[in-house]
């Protein structure tokens, strides 16, 4: 996870013209991992295709 | 810090007052909102040194104000009392700094946020803007820009936060009243942290027009106070309305002062089980506990998916938080705490699908929180983990696993600031530390978690301690 991360890390910061110093890495990384984490509990959830996000935009 | 002119012969001790009794006593005349104000300003020159809760202190305009208030012949139902704001909300003539190094550079603000005018127009005083968490992302109030605030209970730990100085500056009794604002559970941690009453409104309650933002749809404002008439005195007089807020709800004011005081009988109230007894410390148990005896609550009710809540909310918060600062990552990257830096930077890489499944579960979660409230009408379950851990404390152990304290202070929070849900906080003094209890409402019913808080204040469960400062 963590060189596929550090990989993924260079390349986001490129594509979101964000500099990441090596020494920041390893707490970037971190967060990610942490978030990544969160993000796939909520992934086992089982939503339907039809399933509206929470914030509703009205034209 | 001023250096306030020393009242002589005070008419009135308003070193513990509570901002019911300022304002009756200013009214009556017993006391001069001048000379409340001028208290109140010894009292942050004599503390603030230790307890760092203040960044901006208004002495010429809060003495101004309060002269103002003893010459008017209509005295409003908070006149004379002090109050002091989370430095993210908009103070005129001061930048909006919102606990950043950064910040500090923008024009100072024209207009005050719409919550301090609503509340100066029922008479209170704006003595100040307070100490915060940089940028609100933050459970623990410490502050690489401004120095850590300090809980007023025991200075070596932490006061919570991110509504740091919110916290702090009422706990150590500088003020009755102050506002913050809470995302994840920033008034409701500091309320726990400090031993406080703490009011996180329904969201799109009370308009947040004119604050610095952190995560647009979980942002809330709301005030903390030493008493449950004092949270529902300044609540009262901030509702309404506000165009400037497009999520502020077009929804008449609801005043709770009227139904304060008429008890819990009749209300079906439950204990959160499951999640909300994982982890918890035993010092957050025996409060549950304690308030659950008081109201003599048996019945235990499961929030289901709360740990996939938390989660969602966590990786909302970092989306959307990240998206707010990130033309700032790019110019001023140096210039964040390096811990808020890494967070903002991580939440700019996360793959906008997970971010849309946590607003779409959400949703969902919504729909079956509320199914709940159908058969109950308040749901208790802790503030906090644990009391108020020691000022720099990295870690912590929950359920047997050792975790960052930073972000997981909010495990009990999240869940329910997630929908938006209305909370009072409700303090128990237990030794050395105090701790806090969340008593839970459906949306829009602030009122019966302010009549819970207030009957188990009367039962003299739920107190906001005085510290031995």
């Amino acid at each position: 996870m963590s060189d596929h991360l550090d990989a993924y890390i260079d390349a986001a910061a490129q594509a979101l013209g964000l500099t990441v110093k090596p020494e920041w890495k390893p707490a970037v990384r971190a967060n990610l991992e942490a978030t990544f984490r969160f993000a796939a509990l909520v992934g086992e959830q089982e939503l339907p295709d039809d399933a509206e996000p929470a914030p509703v935009f009205r034209a | 810090m001023p250096s306030p002119r020393r009242c002589s012969g005070p008419e009135m001790d308003t070193s513990w007052a509570t901002a019911a009794e300022i304002a009756a006593a200013v009214t009556s005349g017993k006391v001069s909102a001048v000379q409340v104000t001028q208290d109140a300003l010894a009292r942050i020159g004599e503390r603030d040194p230790v307890l760092n809760a203040f960044t901006d202190v208004l002495a010429e305009r809060a003495l101004a104000r309060a002269a103002t208030i003893d010459k008017s012949r209509q005295k409003g139902p908070l006149a004379g009392v002090p109050f002091a704001v989370k430095n993210l909300f908009d103070v005129k003539g001061l930048s909006t700094r919102a606990g950043s190094k950064i910040n500090r550079e923008l024009p100072p603000a024209t207009k005050d946020q719409p919550l301090i005018e609503r509340l100066e127009a029922a008479g209170a005083v704006l003595i100040g803007a307070l100490n915060m968490g940089e940028y609100a992302y933050d459970f623990t109030g410490e502050n690489v820009h401004d120095g850590n605030a300090h809980n007023p209970h025991d200075v070596t730990r932490m006061t919570g936060g991110s509504s740091s100085g919110s916290g702090g500056s009422v706990a150590g009794g500088l003020v009755p009243l102050s506002l913050g604002s809470d995302t994840n559970g920033s008034i409701r941690v500091p309320a726990s942290f400090c031993g406080l009453f703490g009011l996180k409104p329904t969201y799109g309650r009370l308009t947040r027009a004119r604050s610095f933002p952190f995560v647009a749809s979980l942002d809330h404002l709301g005030p903390l106070a030493r008493s449950t008439r004092d949270l529902a005195l300044a609540y009262d007089a901030m509702q309404g309305p506000d165009p400037e807020d497009p999520v502020c709800v077009d929804r008449p004011a609801e005043p709770v002062m009227p139904v304060l005081t008429r008890g819990v009988a009749g209300l079906r109230i439950a204990v959160a089980g499951g999640y909300f007894r994982k982890g918890a410390f035993p010092e957050a148990c025996a409060a549950l506990d304690r308030v659950a005896a008081a109201l003599r609550v048996d019945a235990e009710i499961e929030i289901p998916d709360a740990a996939s809540a938390r989660a969602a909310a966590y990786v909302i918060t970092a989306s959307e938080g990240a998206s707010l600062h990130l033309q700032r990552l790019r110019t001023r990257a140096a210039d964040y705490d390096p811990a808020m830096r890494d967070r903002l930077i991580a939440g700019a890489m996360i793959p906008a699908p997970l971010v849309i499944a946590a607003q779409k579960f959400r949703r969902r979660y919504r729909g079956e929180v509320l199914k709940l409230f159908e058969t109950v009408d308040a749901i208790l379950a802790p503030a906090t983990p644990c009391a108020a851990p020691a000022i720099g404390q990295q870690t912590f152990v929950l359920d047997g696993v050792a975790l960052p304290v930073r972000p997981n202070i909010g495990i009990y929070t999240q869940p329910i600031s997630f929908i938006g849900l209305p909370v009072a906080a409700v303090p128990v003094p237990l030794k050395p530390m105090p701790v806090a209890v969340q008593v839970i409402a459906a949306p829009w019913r602030e009122d019966i978690a302010l009549r819970i808080a207030h009957a188990l204040e009367q039962a003299g469960v739920c107190v906001a301690p005085r510290p031995a400062i």
